[in-house]
C-alpha cells in the first residue's frame, strides 16, 4: 500500500494550483501594481493620487459608516429569525424557504429592485402619498440626498445579504445538544437567561464566521451602490472600478483594492481575537 | 396575546418583507411603459403586459450577454466541480500531511475580497490574451466558488461509509471504478447541489465580471455598464430577469442550504 501515499496529493494538487494562480499571484500582484509607477520604478504615487483625489475620504467614510451599520443590523435580525424559526412549530419549512430566497439574489438585482421603491415615481413616493405625507413625488436618490441613498443602500443589502447570516446561524444552532438548554431550564433560567448564557455563547463560533463573512462582502459593496445612487455615493470598490475602467489607471485602482484587503485583513483579525476568548470560554 | 399567534405574526411580517419587494419588481417587469411611469403607483399591477419585457429582449446585446453568462457560470460549474470534489474527497478519505494546512489555504481564501482581485488579474489577463473572454471570467468566478465546492464535497464523501467502497474493491474492483459505480451515484445529488451553488455564484457576480470584459459582457456587467444611460423599464425588467434564474436554483437546493453552510463552519 506504500503507493498510495501520494493519492491524496494528486487530488488536491489542481486545487492549489488554481488558487496559487488565482488567489495568492494577484493577491501579490495588487501590492506590486499599487507601489509601482508608470516606469516600473517604486512609489508611493498612486496612494498619494488615491488620497488627494476628491472622492477618497467620503468614499472611505460611506464604506466603513455603510460596513458598522450593516453588519450589526443584519446579524441582529438574523439572530431574531433563529430564535424566531424555533418558535414556529406549523410551515416551518415554508418559512424557512422563503426566508432563504434573498440568498439567490445579486447584489445588482437588489439594487434595481430597491430603485423600484426609492425613485422619483416608485413605491415609496407613491405610499407616502397615500397616507397624505407628500403632494408631489420627492426625489431621494439625488446628489443632494446622499442620507437617503444611504438608507436606501442599508435597506437593499439588510433584504438582500441577512438570510446568508441567518442560514449560517441556524446551521450553527443545529450543532447544539438540546440538553444544554434543558439543563439550564431545570435549574430555573429564564428563557431570556438560557439566551443569553447557554445559546448565545455556544453559537460564537458560526457568529465568527457569520461575521467575518458578512464585513468582508461589505467592505466590497459596489453594485447596490451604483444602481441606487451611481457615484452620488462613492465607495471603495466603486472608486476602483471607476478608476480602472474609466480613468485607464490600473494603479490607482490598485491602491483602492489593497486598501479594501487592508481593511478586510484588520477586521478578519480582529474578529479573531476578540470573539477566541469567548469562544475558548464557551467550549 | 398568544405567544404562539405573536411568532407567527412576525414571521409573516418577514414573509412580506422578503416577498414584497419581488413582486413589486414582477410588477413592473409585466406591465406596459406607462404604468412603468405612473404617479402614484397601486400595490397592485393596472394591466398585465409584455411590452417592458419584450423591450429589454430586443435592446441590442441583451441575448449576447445572456449568453455570456450562461458560458461563464457553465464553465464554473464544471471547473468549481472538477477543481473541488478530488480534494473534498481526498479531505474525506485520507489522512496526510499538510491536509490541515490545505483547509486552512481554503478557509483563507473567504477571509479575502476575493472580486478585488480582479483588478491585478485583468492586467495580467491582457498579457495573456484571456481578457474579455468568457473563459477568463470564469476562471475569477471558480475562484469564488471552489472553497465551496471543496468544504462541501468533502462532507458529502464523508457521508458515505468507506465500507461500501472496500466492499467493492474486494469485489474486484480497482479504485476508479469503485469510485464511480459506488461513491459517485451516492454523491450525485449532493454533487448536482454544489454545483448549481456554484452557478448561481457566477451568475450573480458583477464586479469581476465588469472589469474583466470589454465586448464579451455578462448579463449583470451589461447591466451595470448600461444603467446611466438606460431608461427605468430596462433596468427593472433586467434586474426581474436577473433574479429568475435564482429563485429557481434555490428551490432546487433549498434541502442543501444548511449542509453547505452548516459544513463550511467547521
Amino acid at each position: 500500500m506504500r503507493s498510495e501515499r501520494y493519492i491524496p496529493y494528486v487530488l488536491i494538487l489542481p486545487s492549489v494550483l488554481f488558487l496559487l494562480f488565482l488567489f495568492a499571484w494577484p493577491l501579490l500582484e495588487a501590492l506590486l501594481l499599487s507601489v509601482r509607477g508608470s516606469g516600473g520604478q517604486w512609489t508611493l504615487e498612486n496612494f498619494q493620487r488615491m488620497a488627494a483625489d476628491l472622492y477618497f475620504k467620503d468614499a472611505l467614510k460611506y464604506t466603513l459608516l455603510l460596513t458598522v451599520v450593516i453588519v450589526p443590523l443584519q446579524v441582529v435580525m438574523a439572530l431574531g429569525m433563529a430564535m424566531l424559526l424555533g418558535g414556529i412549530s406549523r410551515g416551518r419549512d415554508l418559512f424557512l424557504y422563503v426566508w432563504t430566497i434573498p440568498l439567490g439574489i445579486s447584489d445588482l438585482a437588489a439594487g434595481i429592485v430597491w430603485l423600484a421603491i426609492f425613485t422619483e415615481r416608485g413605491y415609496l413616493n407613491s405610499f407616502l402619498q397615500g397616507i397624505g405625507v407628500i403632494q408631489q413625488p420627492q426625489l431621494w436618490l439625488s446628489y443632494e440626498t446622499p442620507t437617503m441613498i444611504f438608507v436606501a443602500v442599508v435597506a437593499a443589502e439588510v433584504w438582500r445579504a441577512t438570510a446568508i447570516v441567518f442560514v449560517i446561524l441556524v446551521a450553527g444552532l443545529q450543532l447544539i445538544p438540546k440538553e444544554y438548554s434543558e439543563a439550564a431550564e431545570v435549574f430555573g433560567a429564564t428563557p431570556w437567561q438560557r439566551f443569553w448564557k447557554v445559546t448565545l455563547p455556544l453559537l460564537m463560533p458560526s457568529l465568527q464566521v457569520a461575521l467575518i463573512l458578512r464585513t468582508i462582502l461589505a467592505l466590497e459593496v459596489f453594485a447596490v451602490v451604483v444602481a441606487l445612487g451611481g457615484r452620488n455615493l462613492p465607495v471603495l470598490a466603486g472608486e476602483a472600478y471607476y478608476w480602472y475602467n474609466a480613468y485607464q489607471n490600473p494603479g490607482v485602482a490598485a491602491a483602492y483594492s489593497v486598501i479594501i484587503l487592508g481593511i478586510s485583513v484588520v477586521a478578519t483579525m480582529l474578529y479573531l481575537r476578540l470573539m477566541r476568548s469567548k469562544r475558548e470560554g464557551a467550549a | 396575546m398568544n405567544l404562539r399567534v405573536l411568532y407567527m405574526l412576525l414571521a409573516g411580517v418577514l414573509v412580506v418583507w422578503v416577498l414584497l419587494p419581488i413582486f413589486l419588481i414582477a410588477t413592473l417587469a409585466f406591465s406596459d411603459r406607462s404604468s412603468v411611469f405612473a404617479w402614484p403607483k397601486g400595490l397592485l399591477p393596472q394591466q398585465f403586459s409584455l411590452e417592458t419585457i419584450a423591450f429589454f429582449f430586443g435592446v441590442e446585446g441583451v441575448w449576447k450577454a445572456i449568453r455570456n453568462s450562461l458560458t461563464v457560470a457553465a464553465m464554473t460549474l464544471v471547473f468549481s466541480v472538477l477543481l473541488g470534489a478530488p480534494a473534498g474527497y481526498a479531505l474525506a478519505r485520507y489522512r496526510f500531511a499538510g491536509a490541515d494546512a490545505y483547509r486552512l489555504l481554503i478557509l483563507m481564501t473567504r477571509a479575502f475580497p476575493l472580486a478585488i482581485l480582479a483588478i491585478p488579474l485583468a492586467v495580467q489577463f491582457i498579457q495573456l490574451g484571456i481578457y474579455d473572454t468568457a473563459f477568463g471570467v470564469a476562471l475569477v468566478h471558480t475562484a469564488l466558488a471552489l472553497p465551496f465546492a471543496v468544504l462541501v464535497t468533502s462532507s458529502l464523501f464523508l457521508g458515505i461509509p468507506k465500507e461500501l467502497e472496500e466492499a467493492a474493491w474486494t469485489l474486484g474492483c480497482d479504485r476508479i471504478q469503485a469510485f464511480l459505480r459506488v461513491v459517485l451515484p451516492l454523491a450525485l445529488p449532493g454533487l448536482a447541489a454544489t454545483a448549481i451553488f456554484a452557478f448561481v455564484i457566477s451568475w450573480n457576480e458583477v464586479f469581476a465580471a465588469t472589469l474583466l470584459t470589454l465586448r464579451e459582457r455578462t448579463l449583470p456587467a451589461f447591466l451595470l455598464t448600461s444603467l446611466n444611460d438606460s431608461p427605468l423599464p430596462f433596468r427593472f425588467a433586467g434586474g426581474f430577469f436577473l433574479i429568475v434564474p435564482a429563485l429557481i436554483f434555490i428551490f432546487i437546493i433549498r434541502r442543501y442550504l444548511f449542509t453547505l453552510w452548516g459544513i463550511a463552519n467547521r
